[in-house]
């Protein structure tokens, strides 16, 4: 089961977690043509609830809750589990009636008030062996759960 | 082991679904007195025009053949006998039952109107998909243009949001001052009143119907209880719901508002359980049962009440209220005690920008909160009231616009999000 943990005092506050989870759910997957041609934004687009406070940061993901409060809140079943218990959304189910975003206890769920669906939610990066934002943290601040 | 199930929503869903968990060959059996099965919020979706038909369903296609339950659709449960532990359907055949869940939800109101009869065209509910369908219907077939609601709660709302999918104009009624009065205050309305007026609608407040003009079987005019006069050709009556309880009634099952149930979701009697819109379980503030009609608390009520109908152990902590509502492009969500009438109670406000923030403390604990316009981040709130953390020096951090865990105690910050085994 793949798992994301935190440690807080080693982040630097680079936000590179969210330009490369970008990245690595666009269509391109490139770097540039993410953010010059597909029109991403990093620090709005990413699945990472992004925190700032005086020289503290951190990065938060969903957390993929055993339990997990926004399945049961969803009206249409666009959020569910897979087997291999990773929390997904499924964008063309959604229909943008935010009781994910109310439930989520780690606010984690950023909605795309425009096309009125959930526009970003971790999928701990499907098929890739480590999801990009732990692959490019430079200082381990975001690690894989052994 | 026989299960019998009355009601087949998304409490029963997650009863079903619990319950196959540890019981792989147990009989269960639903009765449901519609044609199918669906995500009842999404009625206004569908009437919008924003969902067909096949696409308001909340489970997978082949749920019922993977949890091999047999649904009896179109099936009313009319009697249950808790002593030879059967409940009678319509054909008069008996089913019986060793564990049986009462999860039958909500029924419409109804508010007695001079002129108001059963069957005149042109007035409905708006809680049933079938309700959706009839509307539809009546629209296209009397070219219908202007409707009015009677009632600004949440059903009231998802109606306007419906009529507003088909380009209509209404004027939304309510006895109170503002929309959504359960959990809004003034101010909260009246950032969407104005875009109601924008669009063209409007919303009278303090009114109600006196009397319901017809003609030959059909609505014309409203009288108002101001005196005035509305021409009306579609009425939408959405005065609220109430639990339907009717078959607990005259039976040994223990009836408040709701079908009372202890933490287990079981009733008084034995064997009997209850969830959903029709149960009165544990409200997490008061420590007191209450209804408490919304979808997560359903799911969570079903969910627990199958564990304990399949021998599983499970407990339902309790919930409060909570909604998300969008009308006009404004979201908003909103938790807990919002207005609240005794003392004891302090409150923080926040507005600027057609964005509104309102946070309701009691003994240093967060009890209730308002977010218009901006509900990133909403879930923080609702974890804040459930592990009642002490905000007495965090009201002004919970106002900001970049509220997040980082403005929260540091140890509370950790246990929740940093280290190991932070997902709840
Ligand atoms: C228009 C609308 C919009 C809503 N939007 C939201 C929202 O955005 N968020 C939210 O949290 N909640 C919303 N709700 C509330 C939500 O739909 C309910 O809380 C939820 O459906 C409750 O589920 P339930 O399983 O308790 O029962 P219900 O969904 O009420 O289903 C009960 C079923 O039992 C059937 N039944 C009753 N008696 C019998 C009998 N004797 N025999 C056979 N069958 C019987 C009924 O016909 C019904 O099919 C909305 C409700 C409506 C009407
Ligand atoms: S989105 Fe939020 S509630 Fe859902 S699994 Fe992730 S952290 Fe948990
Ligand atoms: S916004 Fe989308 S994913 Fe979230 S609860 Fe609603 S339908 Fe489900």
């Amino acid at each position: 089961m793949k798992r994301i943990v935190i440690n807080e005092e080693y982040c630097l506050g680079c936000r590179l977690c969210e330009v490369h989870c970008v990245t690595a759910h666009s269509k391109s997957k490139d770097i540039i043509k993410t953010f010059k041609s597909e029109g991403f934004k990093p620090l709005t687009d990413s699945c990472i609830a992004f925190e700032k406070c005086g020289y503290t940061t951190f990065a938060l993901q969903c957390r993929h809750c055993h339990d997990a409060p926004c399945i049961e809140a969803c009206l249409t079943s666009a959020m569910y589990k897979d087997k291999e218990a990773t929390v997904l959304h499924d964008k063309d189910k959604c229909v943008g009636c935010w009781m994910c975003i109310m439930v989520c206890p780690f606010g984690v769920i950023k909605p795309d008030l425009k096309n009125k669906r959930v526009a970003s939610k971790c999928d701990l990066c499907g098929d890739r062996e480590t999801p990009a934002c732990v692959e490019h943290c430079p200082n381990e601040a975001i690690k894989m759960k052994k | 082991m026989k299960y019998v199930i009355v009601g087949y929503s998304v409490a029963a869903v997650n009863a079903i679904t619990a319950i196959r968990e540890s019981d792989k060959t147990g009989e269960i059996t639903v009765i449901s007195n519609e044609d199918r099965l669906y995500s009842r919020p999404l009625i206004s979706y569908y009437l919008a025009g924003k969902l067909s038909k096949d696409k308001i369903g909340f489970t997978s296609t082949d749920f019922e053949k993977d949890m091999g339950v047999k649904v009896l659709y179109n099936t009313e449960a009319v009697k249950i006998e808790t002593k030879s532990r059967h409940v009678e359907i319509n054909n008069k055949k008996k089913l019986p039952y060793d564990r049986l869940l009462i999860c039958s939800g909500g029924t419409p109101i109804k508010i007695p109107v001079d002129g108001l009869k059963d069957n005149l065209s042109g007035v409905f509910t708006f809680t049933k998909l079938a309700d959706a369908k009839e509307i539809e219907k009546y629209i296209e077939k009397n070219k219908v243009k202007e409707a009015v609601i009677l009632g600004g709660g949440l059903i009231g709302m998802k109606a306007a949001e419906a009529l507003l999918g088909k380009k209509m104009k209404f004027k939304i009624l309510d006895i109170a001052d503002r929309l959504l009065a359960n959990t809004f205050d003034r101010e909260a309305s009246a950032i969407i009143e104005e875009k109601l007026k924008e669009n063209g609608c409007e919303f009278l407040k303090e009114t109600t119907i006196k009397k319901v003009v017809s003609k030959a079987g059909k609505i014309e005019e409203l009288v108002l209880s101001n005196g005035k006069k509305l021409k009306a050709k579609l009425l939408i009556m959405a005065v609220g719901v109430r639990p339907e309880v009717s078959l607990a009634k005259g039976t040994p099952i223990a009836v408040n508002r709701g079908i009372v149930v202890d933490a287990r979701m079981e009733t008084n009697v034995p064997g009997v359980f209850s969830a959903g819109d029709c149960a009165e379980g544990l409200e997490f503030l008061s420590g007191k049962g209450a209804v408490i009609a919304i979808w997560p608390t359903a799911a969570k009520q079903g969910k627990v009440a199958g564990h304990n109908m399949s021998g599983a152990k499970d407990v339902f902590g309790g919930s409060f209220a909570m909604n998300s509502v969008e009308i006009l492009g404004v979201p908003s969500i909103s938790f807990g005690i919002t207005n609240p009438k005794e003392d004891g109670y302090e409150v923080v406000k926040k507005s600027g920008e057609g964005k509104y923030k309102k946070i309701v403390v009691k003994d240093n604990r967060l009890v209730g909160v308002i977010l218009v316009n901006c509900i990133e981040r909403a879930g923080i709130y609702g974890l804040l009231i459930k592990e009642k953390l002490d905000v007495l020096a965090l009201k002004k951090e919970l106002l900001t616009d970049d509220f997040g865990f980082l403005l929260l105690p540091t140890d509370f910050r950790k246990h929740f999000v940093t280290g190991e085994g932070t997902e709840v």
